[in-house]
């Protein structure tokens, strides 16, 4: 039986090593597919997407359905290409290993229903390198796949034929940008490429390509197999369907769960995540991920969706939440998120490439007593040279994030070090 | 002709080619055909690279531009198993500079480097993706999580 209100996992469980074919299809699996092709024309499969309000689960947001709804179909002739974008390396983060790992077919019908709306005859997977578990139960499922006439030449005897191909990185932060995945995926170093023109527009060898979030495209059987309103009913709050939500840092259980988009985050620290550890009280956190803007616990109440996260300054990002405590220092905490993104900018464009480090320098000075106050005007400074429209890619702007909300909220523990005094936890216990 | 089949093994060609196939072009299987090379031969020496050029139609220059972007690819040896220790955020937060010390103390290296004994080389890494069993590590290809230093210890056999 179907489990309706956590379809993503309703897979995994325990006492179960993965998913395989059997219990996939044993819950409706690839019955999705089956509709797509025998029932619905391609874009009657992009309207369902569309109207189901599915947004990428990536980071960004954005609509999957209006993504793909850019892609040019006028000439049947043109080759198209789809690729599951499976690079998650945003610190914080373990949402779509588990998704991979435990129930790889999910992906799979995702991508070839996916592939079919969009007229893709070619797939690829693009997964970190790390992710080794993963790459072999894919590679597994991929031939069971084939071998079942999910992929292949007539899929289910219609007119539609995909293959995917599971390409495996070697690592850098950076193959997860859109656009730098591309120039990887073609064997090059990843650098962003200029947009417009967009992916979906010129990608992949030029040729139209849209490329999605690994949670993204698990939803979409669910969408297909058991309709769009059931889909709208899911979420609590503006947006649709359900989300893994993760919880990471000095919590009592860290873990990930499948809930309603919308959910309020003091459910998932304080319920799910079974709040502090004995000893430790709750600072602030970063709701989704390394790049996004610290909130404060005053902003508990507010839901786990894309717009109500944005209203309070900060980005749903991945939905993965990392705590900081009160015993853990948060100058050090940005040194460490600054030092990640300096490492991993491609060195493609300025603001980047010199910024970053410099970012970096100027904390570590700070911490190791060699500050001054003129340096918190210039980290502020850096935070709008690297913003939005100065660089070329989300990589820098996203690393300003944490570190603008931080100068903001944590200004005092800036200044005690800079004064030379050591910043005292007790009197800066908020909860 | 001769040059290249000398090289590289009859094997790597035959997965270089079969990876060849999947794409529009050679050259965009360069990180596949260096992981290749890697995966029978621990890193991949000027040798090899020229090679491997060879066999994608690129020049050794555009190949090395590629091996160099890339933290897995080795352009160097590196010992029998590659330690991978998780230093960003969620593992900092939990203690992955303990997990550091620990390693590099044991096996007398610094970060970056391969043990006396050729067995290990140490190397931090980016976010694994297993931030609720943080501090992890990856040993080889293995996933290990919750790390303490015991289990360090134990990981390898000290």
């Amino acid at each position: 039986m179907e489990n309706m209100s956590r379809p993503l996992t309703q897979n995994i469980q325990p006492d179960r090593v993965f998913a395989t074919l059997a219990d996939y299809e044993s819950t409706g699996g690839y019955q999705g597919l089956r509709r797509a092709l025998s029932e619905l024309q391609p874009k009657e499969v992009l309207q369902w997407v569309k109207d189901a309000g599915l947004r990428g689960r990536g980071g960004s947001g954005f609509p999957a359905g209006v993504k793909w709804s850019l892609m040019p179909m006028d000439d049947a002739r043109q080759t198209h290409y789809l690729i599951a974008n499976g690079d998650e390396m945003e610190p914080g983060t373990f949402k779509d290993r588990f998704l991979l790992e435990r129930d790889p077919h999910q992906l799979i019908e995702g991508m070839i229903i996916a592939a079919y709306a969009i007229q893709a005859r070619t797939a690829y997977i693009f997964l970190r390198a790390e992710y080794h578990l993963a790459a072999r139960r894919l590679e597994q499922a991929l031939q069971e796949a084939r071998a079942k006439g999910y992929l292949g030449e007539r899929i289910l005897n219609s007119d539609f034929s995909l293959d995917i191909h599971l390409h495996t990185s070697a690592g850098r932060y950076i193959c997860g940008e859109e656009t730098a995945l591309i120039n990887s995926l073609e064997g090059k170093r990843a650098h962003p490429r200029t947009k417009p023109p967009f992916a979906v527009v010129s990608g992949l060898w030029g040729k139209p390509t849209v490329v999605n979030n690994i949670e993204t495209l698990c939803n979409v059987p669910h969408i297909l197999r058991n309709g769009v309103n059931w889909y709208k009913g899911l979420g609590l709050g503006a947006d649709q369907g359900t989300k893994l939500f993760g919880v990471s840092g000095r919590v009592r259980r860290p873990g990930l769960w499948e809930l309603p988009m919308g959910t309020p985050i003091r459910e998932i620290i304080e319920e799910h995540a079974g709040g502090m550890r004995d000893g430790y009280s709750l600072r602030a956190f970063l709701p989704g991920g390394a790049s996004t803007d610290f909130l404060l616990p005053e902003h508990l109440d507010v839901r786990m969706d894309y717009d109500a996260v944005a209203k309070v300054g900060s980005r749903m990002g991945t939905g993965t939440m990392i705590v900081l405590d009160d015993k853990t220092c948060p100058v050090k905490m940005v040194l460490n998120l600054e030092r990640f993104f300096a490492q991993e900018s491609c060195g493609w464009c300025t603001p980047c490439r010199d910024g970053l480090p410099w970012t970096a320098a100027l904390l570590q000075d700070i911490i190791e007593g060699r500050g001054h106050m003129e340096d918190l005007d210039t980290l502020s400074r850096l935070t709008g040279m690297m913003a939005l429209g100065n660089t070329f890619c989300a990589l820098a702007p996203g690393a300003m994030e944490p570190l603008q909300s931080a100068l903001k909220f944590f200004r005092r523990d800036f200044e005690h070090y800079i004064a030379g005094v050591a910043p005292s936890p007790s009197v800066k216990r908020l909860t | 002709m001769t040059e290249k089949s000398a090289v590289l093994t009859t094997l790597e060609i035959e997965e270089i080619n079969a990876e060849m196939a999947h794409y529009a072009d050679k050259a965009a299987a360069s990180i596949e055909a260096l992981k290749i090379v890697q995966k029978y031969r621990q890193w991949v020496s000027d040798e090899c690279l020229v090679a491997v050029a060879e066999l994608l139609d690129i020049s050794p220059a555009q190949l090395e531009a590629v091996a160099t972007f890339y933290n897995l690819i080795y352009r160097q040896p590196v010992g029998k198993t590659v330690i991978h220790y998780c230093d960003s955020v969620s593992c900092w937060i939990m203690g992955a500079e303990q997990v550091q010390d620990r390693l590099c103390r044991l096996l007398n290296v610094e970060p970056g480097e391969m043990s006396a004994d050729g067995e290990y080389t140490v190397l931090p890494i980016v976010c694994l993706g297993a931030c609720d069993h943080a501090p992890v590590m990856l040993v080889g290809d293995q996933l290990r999580l919750d790390v303490t230093d015991d289990s360090v210890d134990k990981i390898l056999g000290r």
